[in-house]
């Protein structure tokens, strides 16, 4: 087949025809790569003497006018304004490899000026396109693994598809089957597809894969529902909840995933996950109020860094704790009300509310977390952590020595008690122990460890001195 | 879009590594933008060598695939890179495997190598055998903290294609007069192979035994840099100059590598690694596994990093095939009220991995395998080890046990055990031409490629290397996998992704 160059000024009057025998590549079977094309003069078309003769004998024209139908893989290149040498080694390679496509061309449109065009030594076109209607469903998925291009659109009927979609699951490259995957999925029925899929289960996975990635969610969900995968359905809506930014909006689509078909113990998890947020939106929004009017002194003293929203349960709870500690049961920011109903532990509960308390100092109200009246009304403390974890948490928030001292006193591991007690200059505390355990000797060493003329130190001599 | 209409000169070109994806291709279709890239190629990379002995095809995704997605695509480019390894070394005659996806690939390898007959080459073959094991085999060891130099590196600061990045204080030149006031602020980056002599030498030891190398060595410089006084003539002292780069270069890599030990050393003596490394040993040996943990807990109530949470709990789990149902809830809740409940979908991942999972079958197999392949070894060395037991400090990678009792005396003396583990096991001969059948002479190490399909961490590869050069061990081993990978990257690699995607 012969080409027409594309210097339409010289040839405008034949455009009709032009067109005509350009489009008569479709017919041909352009797939065989032994036919070379031959120029006016003779040349193989895309050789480098070719190249160069056009190249020299061209006037300064654009590729305008040239529509869609034409570029079906036809060499195109622009001439040159004369000045710029073409010859160059570098300019025969430069240039573009044409794909068939129309952005491509357009690209080449718009992309005028001083460019270094030579009609590049073009791929034989068997690189990019399948035109052949002949390749066998085996032969077709063998074609798509080495990378070419093959239009799918000749395997018509069911079974065609059928085979072509088992060729390419035997052949095992995941990109072939995913490409035969999404073909089937444009030319098939649903409930077809979904049936066919259902007896082929590395295609179904692929299939699923390729919903995940793209988002196609309802297609998705369709599908695992039509498979009975009852939970996934359940827990890939669920993780739609995760794109929806608005807080609003969000309550009410985790709303609508409670009645899904989580097992029994995530059912119960959504619902929290739920019952959570609308509770923080409300706590958000009252806070807010109360933050701006400056009416609440706290919030005035340790303004708020974060907005509560979307934070874990055990965040909202430090929370609470920090701002709404003295609240009532029956507000819905108040610890005991979330205590209640998110049945936190009473580990979890009291370990978040020292940590609130201490970072605030309120030491006093650390004391109540672990006084608990016994029947005869002597006040006793205890705690569900060890107290070795309280006097770590008190530490870290700088508490005094004297309140320290006084948790360590309560720890009932004497060698944990020694340990911190002497970490934390608790000398009272390790006097007393080391007095208890009679033991002279580390007494009389800790001496050097207190101040000079303290009260510790008047303390060690004279339990030294009895 | 908006770039192409701002330089029209461009030109866009996009290059798929590894290889081109229809589904990449297929989105790049949709915004419109596929046509402006004028080559659209693919650089196929399967197995890209990372040391003379390790091959990785640095696929982040292919345990969560093959595992979690049941694609097994990954699987097709890891034989495909076989194939090109036998064409470049050889037909390697005999194929050993266990579990479903090395089945899968040796497989793929026969029906290739039928496919493609003209293939048969006239290498001698330098492997003598493949041994292609599942991660899920073994899923326990990248669990545990590596206790390896290069093991405890990546644990700690990652290591990425073989470098590494580590903060920039203590690798400052010291300056005399300089009041440190130019601390550098780029991390320093480090490039980690066995290219470096002092490297080789104690990448692979226990960190334990690493401090006496360094000061040996340390001595063996100095001393070398004293000759300098002994070089009387000019012949002494020219050779002491052609010496010199050698020995510079020895006392930077010593330099550099002090500072690694000494921030290494900083994290593995403090509490909390001690705290960590007891529990994991705790289970690994069997203790407790049953019970909710006391520590795990307090961790969680303090808000350690959920990544160091999930893999003690997943460690807890398969070390008891399965956690009872209220221990699994109880974890569970305490994560999702802790973290966040988003993280259910995570956890559902977990499970389906067989990582974090109920205890199905009421039965606990673990004890049985580890006394068994003899996975506990209570009396480590780690100066002078005699086990692999060394690189976890006491636990044997029950992986490379299995490649130890492959080798040695077969895995037909294991037959019980390895039913016990997930998957089929089987062997394959691959035919050679005759003339190429390779009789080892006596004496000679044979040759086995291990291929781990879904990961592989430096320990396990510290503890191959172990066995390489064992005196009477008579194998020597090469390593491939689809990824190097730590307990935090590989958790990672199966953590869904919370934030809304870009697109």
């Amino acid at each position: 087949a012969f080409t027409f160059d594309d210097e339409d000024d010289e040839l405008s009057q034949l455009k009709e025809s032009k067109r005509a025998v350009n489009s008569l590549r479709d017919i041909v079977d352009d797939d065989d790569d032994d036919l070379e094309r031959v120029s006016w003069s003779g040349e193989p078309v895309g050789s480098i003497s070719w190249s160069i003769k056009e190249t020299a004998s061209s006037s300064t024209s654009l590729l305008e006018g040239r529509d869609s139908s034409l570029q079906k893989g036809s060499s195109s290149y622009a001439a040159l304004p004369k000045q710029v040498s073409s010859y160059s080694l570098s300019s025969l390679f430069k240039g573009r490899n044409k794909l068939p496509s129309f952005q491509c061309l357009s690209d080449a449109l718009s992309d005028t000026g001083v460019k270094n065009y030579a009609p590049e030594l073009r791929r034989p076109k068997a690189e990019y396109k399948d035109y052949s209607s002949d390749w066998s469903p085996k032969d077709t998925v063998r074609r798509m693994q080495r990378g070419k291009v093959c239009s799918l659109e000749r395997f018509r009927s069911l079974q065609d598809k059928l085979v072509l979609l088992d060729e390419a699951v035997a052949g095992h490259d995941g990109n072939v089957i995913t490409a035969v995957l999404i073909f089937l999925k444009r030319t098939l029925r649903r409930e077809i597809l979904f049936r066919e899929l259902e007896v082929r289960q590395v295609a179904l996975c692929h299939l699923i894969h390729f919903l995940k990635e793209t988002g196609e969610q309802k297609l998705l969900l369709d599908l695992l529902r039509f498979l009975d995968r009852t939970e996934e359905v359940a827990l890939s809506q669920y993780r739609e909840h995760l794109n929806i930014q608005d807080v609003e909006k969000r309550r009410e689509f985790l709303k609508g995933c409670i009645g899904l078909p989580f097992s029994a113990e995530d059912t119960s998890h959504i619902q929290d996950h739920y019952t959570l947020l609308e509770r923080q939106i409300i706590i958000e929004a009252n806070d807010r109020h109360l933050e701006t009017t400056g009416q609440s002194e706290i919030f005035r003293k340790y303004p708020r860094k974060a907005s509560i929203l979307n934070m874990p349960l055990v965040t909202t709870l430090f929370y609470s704790c920090f701002y709404h500690y003295t609240e009532a049961e029956g507000t819905f920011s108040s610890p005991t009300n979330l205590k209640k109903t998110f049945k936190i532990p009473d580990k979890q509960y009291v370990l978040t509310a020292l940590a609130a308390r201490a970072k605030l100092r309120a030491w006093d109200d650390v004391d109540a977390l672990f006084t608990t009246k016994n029947w005869l009304g002597y006040t006793k403390k205890k705690a569900p952590i060890g107290f070795h974890r309280v006097v770590e948490i008190l530490q870290r928030n700088n508490a005094p020595v004297q309140v320290l001292q006084e948790y360590v006193r309560l720890v009932e591991d004497v060698e944990t008690q020694l340990n911190l007690a002497t970490k934390y200059k608790c000398h009272d505390v390790v006097i007393e122990t080391y007095r208890d355990l009679k033991d002279r000797i580390q007494l009389t060493a800790y001496k050097c460890k207190v101040e000079r003329g303290s009260a510790e130190e008047e303390k060690i001599n004279s339990i030294l001195n009895n | 879009r908006e770039d192409r209409g701002r330089s029209p000169q461009r030109d866009f070109h996009i290059l798929f590594v590894p290889r081109r994806s229809l589904l990449c291709e297929q989105w790049l279709k949709e915004q419109g933008v596929l046509g402006s890239f004028i080559h659209r190629e693919q650089y196929s990379l399967d197995l890209i060598p990372f040391d003379g002995d390790l091959l990785s095809m640095e696929s982040e995704s292919a345990f969560k695939e093959c595992y979690l997605e049941s694609d097994q695509t990954s699987l097709y480019h890891a034989a495909k890179g076989l194939m090109t390894l036998q064409a470049l070394y050889g037909t390697i005659p005999q194929i050993f495997g266990k579990g479903e996806c090395a089945r899968h690939v040796a497989n793929m390898m026969i029906r290739m190598k039928r496919e493609f007959p003209g293939s048969q080459n006239s290498i001698f073959p330098v492997f003598d055998t493949l041994l292609l094991l599942d991660r899920n085999v073994d899923l326990l060891t990248p669990l545990a903290t590596q206790l390896t130099y290069e093991g405890l590196i990546d644990e700690i600061y990652g290591i990425q294609n073989t470098y590494v990045k580590l903060p920039p204080e203590k690798f400052a030149p010291k300056k005399q007069g300089e009041g440190g006031k130019d601390l550098p602020t780029e991390p320093k980056k480090l490039q980690l192979n066995s290219a470096e002599e002092l490297y080789a030498e104690i990448r692979d030891k226990n960190f334990n035994a690493v401090g006496s190398v360094l000061s040996k060595k340390a001595k063996i410089i100095s001393a070398a840099f004293e000759e300098r006084h002994h070089a009387k003539t000019v012949g002494e002292i020219k050779q002491f100059v052609s010496q010199l780069p050698h020995m510079q270069a020895a006392r930077s890599s010593l330099a550099n590598h002090t500072s690694i030990a000494e921030l290494i050393k900083d994290i593995t003596t403090s509490e909390d690694f001690f705290d960590n490394l007891t529990v994991e040993q705790e289970f690994m040996s069997g203790i407790d596994t049953d019970k909710v943990n006391n520590y795990i807990e307090d961790c969680i109530a303090q808000k350690h990093p959920l990544i160091k949470i999930l893999r003690l709990v997943c460690l807890q789990s398969v070390c008891n095939s399965g956690l009872k149902q209220k221990v699994l809830d109880h974890y569970k809740r305490e994560i999702l009220q802790t973290y966040g409940y988003e993280h259910i979908l995570t956890l559902n991942n977990l499970e389906k991995a067989g990582l974090l999972k109920p205890q199905t079958s009421g039965r606990n197999n673990y004890p049985t395998i580890r006394k068994t392949l003899r996975l506990w070894m209570d009396d480590v060395n780690e100066q002078n080890p005699n086990d692999i037991s060394y690189v976890y400090s006491g636990y044997a990678p029950l992986s490379v046990r299995l490649a130890q009792l492959l080798a040695r005396p077969g895995w037909r003396s294991i037959e019980e055990v390895l039913k016990m583990l997930p998957g089929p096991h089987f062997e394959e001969r691959q035919q050679l031409p005759t003339g190429l059948q390779k009789k080892r002479q006596h004496g000679e190490n044979r040759v086995t490629l291990v291929f781990f399909l879904g990961g592989v961490t430096y320990a396990e590869i510290a503890a191959l290397r172990f066995l390489s050069q064992m005196e009477d061990g008579g194998t020597e081993y090469v390593i491939a996998t689809t990824k190097l990978i730590n307990g935090t990257s590989w958790i990672k690699s199966l953590m869904e992704k919370l934030e809304p995607a870009p697109f």
